[in-house]
């Protein structure tokens, strides 16, 4: 069984219409950043989950933790329906889900110190009797994600980008939960201290057994690290498989041109760069039928009026595009 | 791996540096100081004045300052229409005057932090309602509604002080809103939700913090307006009844002489405005240093 399934998860924001458009009767405008997903995660795996900014990736990992109360569709976290849960069950379940963030400079209260960021999930769930064990364990975890003992009584303003991810990891991981999303949490910080990072979260995983929804918009950082990646356009899942699988031979035209993009040094026969043109629609008035078609470059006219369905592809490798059948590539090599 | 703002003393907390950028400036420190030693004045009154306040004398009725032919050195500042003696009654009046300030501003921002938190942070019909009370309240002139309301429930230093609260609640409210709805946007909110922190935990621990320093700032600002308005009050007649020394209700008393006896109304007057000024200007000490925005 999946640790974790997402079924028709869709995250839809209404549009705050004024009285006028109440007068006129206009329809409501409603957002769908997050439309009809469907994914799993099994124990112990990375799922990648990829695509530009603005596509909704964030709100999906925040729609499963229930950081943003989903519109429609349904999650199973260990067997439980996550979204049918009451608040104190909801409380208990936050133990077992937690979140990395993306800024480290906005996710640390500034009025706190970091033995009391890293400390509150364990006065929150009531998982140290004294204050010494609280001390020890948030001790424990902060020397364990590379933080120096004598930093413990700092405040965040006084640690620089990288050293404050540590202590947003180390706040994640203090209530040893089992599965973590982690939004974006290379993105903000140096090449340099995005390697120890990334290498700090693959320890994390193995010696603690967890899992993770590894969210990114770089697809070198998800090709390194993750199992299997889920490729999204506009709130919706176009692509998902196993990653070698996946960056070898991707089926989907929205995911050769993300691997065009990718800048290579020393390749043989240079591949052709698949530029898209304009910018992603906007979600209040998404594209008819395929979602892409007003970007892509294999598309036809059927494809502004047919919505594709998710077709198998490959062994555990799924693709939604109308022309799947005609085997297309974007990516045939250019001779150098 | 290295650190990005090494300071010398490792727990130092932003309201420490914010307190020592104060400290520093000399104009708003020297103000404070003034406060200070109102406040003392007020709190040893017994022990500091000269007289009696209350103790009338018509043989020393309208007697002129110490420094004007016909006055004493033991009194002063001189005497009023009663022959009391002036500087006391203006050291137990500043008792009245920093009390109620003081009083009108802890329950005005204890209140306006509640309802900000609350509209901010809960939204929905709670920052309805308490958003339109605080416009409807915002309609009235100050004054007149304070003005209003003392002659509903009569005069007498609580009413006074209640007058003035039902009103005042609103500047920190709109304050505590206003930054609420900024702070709650930010990740570590978000990432005291994840851990399953409950809405009072939000409120109060990770959001209260983060808006307290222009909170701070606004009733200091605040305090002097209360005081000025209180002093109005006192001076229509709705204050605190005589014969208590109020310095609005002193200011009113030489009226009637302010030709021949200018001191009844002068001294009283400078008072209010020597304190009004001097939290005025250390207030806003305190905005630039513990608020960098406001500096320049």
């Amino acid at each position: 069984m999946s640790l974790l399934k997402v079924e028709g998860l869709s995250k839809h924001y209404e549009g705050r219409d004024g009285i006028f458009d109440r007068i006129t009767g206009r329809e409501k405008t409603v957002v769908r950043a997050v439309n009809n997903i469907d994914l799993t995660v099994e124990k112990g795996e990375i799922l990648g989950l990829i695509g530009e900014s603005g596509c909704g990736k964030s709100t999906l990992g925040r729609a499963i933790l229930r950081l943003h109360e989903p519109t429609k569709g349904r999650v199973t976290f260990d067997g439980a329906d996550v979204t049918a849960l009451d608040p104190a069950q909801m409380k208990a379940m936050r133990r077992r889900m937690q979140i990395i963030f993306q800024d480290p400079y906005a996710s640390l209260n500034p009025r706190r110190t970091v033995a009391e960021i890293v400390g509150l999930p364990l006065k929150l769930h009531g998982l140290a009797r004294t204050d010494a064990e609280e001390r020890e364990k948030v001790a424990a975890i902060c020397a364990r994600v590379g933080l120096k003992p004598g930093q413990l009584d700092r405040y965040p303003h006084q640690f620089s980008g990288g050293q404050r991810q540590r202590i947003g990891i180390a706040r994640a991981l203090v209530s040893h939960p089992e599965f973590i999303v982690c939004d974006e949490p290379v993105s903000a910080l140096d090449v340099s201290i995005q390697a120890q990072i990334i290498a700090l979260l693959l320890e994390l995983k193995r010696e603690m057994g967890l899992t993770y929804l590894f969210i990114s918009h770089d697809i070198s950082v998800i090709g390194y690290l993750a199992d299997r990646v889920a490729v999204m356009y506009l709130g919706e899942i176009v692509e998902m498989g196993p990653v070698e699988e996946v960056l070898a031979n991707p089926r989907h035209p929205y995911t050769q041109s993300l691997m065009s993009a990718v800048p290579e040094v020393d390749h043989a026969g240079r591949r052709k760069r698949v530029r898209l043109t304009g910018d992603l629609p906007s979600p209040l008035r998404p594209p008819s039928g395929c979602k892409f078609h007003t970007r892509c470059p294999l598309a036809t006219d059927a494809c502004g009026k047919i919505m594709p369905k998710t077709e198998i592809v490959g062994p555990d490798h799924t693709a939604a595009c109308l022309r799947l059948a005609e085997n297309l590539s974007l990516l045939e090599e250019v001779s150098a | 791996m290295t650190m990005t703002a090494d300071t010398p003393v490792a727990s130092e907390s932003i309201f420490r540096r914010n307190l020592s950028n104060f400290a520093a400036n000399r104009l708003a420190m020297a103000c404070a100081l003034i406060v200070v030693l109102f406040a003392v004045m007020a709190v040893f009154a017994p022990w500091i004045a000269p007289h009696d306040p209350n103790e009338t004398d018509l043989f020393r009725r309208l007697q002129p300052p110490a420094w004007i032919a016909g006055g004493e050195w033991s009194f002063l500042l001189g005497c009023d229409a009663l022959g009391r003696d002036i500087l006391s009654r203006i050291i137990y009046g500043a008792r009245i005057s920093i009390f109620i300030g003081l009083a009108v501003i802890f329950v005005a921002t204890t209140v306006g932090i509640l309802a900000g938190l609350a509209a901010g942070y809960l939204r929905g019909w709670v920052d309805v309602l308490i958003s339109r009370l605080v416009d409807i309240l915002l309609g009235f002139p100050y004054l007149i509604f304070a003005i209003g309301l003392m002659a509903m429930m009569g005069p007498g230093l609580w009413n006074i002080i209640l007058a003035l609260a039902y009103k005042e609640w609103v500047i920190p409210a709109r304050v505590v809103r206003g930054e609420t709805l900024v702070t709650r946007e930010l990740e570590y909110v978000e990432a005291a939700r994840a851990l399953g922190a409950s809405r009072w935990h939000i409120m109060l621990r990770e959001i209260l913090p983060n808006v307290l320093s222009p909170v701070i700032v606004v009733a200091t600002i605040r305090m002097a307006h209360v005081i000025i308005l209180e002093a109005s009050l006192s001076f229509l007649g709705l204050g605190v009844q005589p014969p208590t020394a109020s310095w609005g209700s002193m200011v009113s008393d030489g009226r009637a002489f302010i030709l021949e006896a200018w001191w009844v109304s002068t001294f009283p007057g400078l008072a209010i405005l020597l304190l009004v000024l001097a939290i005025n200007v250390a207030s806003q000490g305190l905005r630039d240093a513990f608020d960098p925005r406001f500096s320049e």
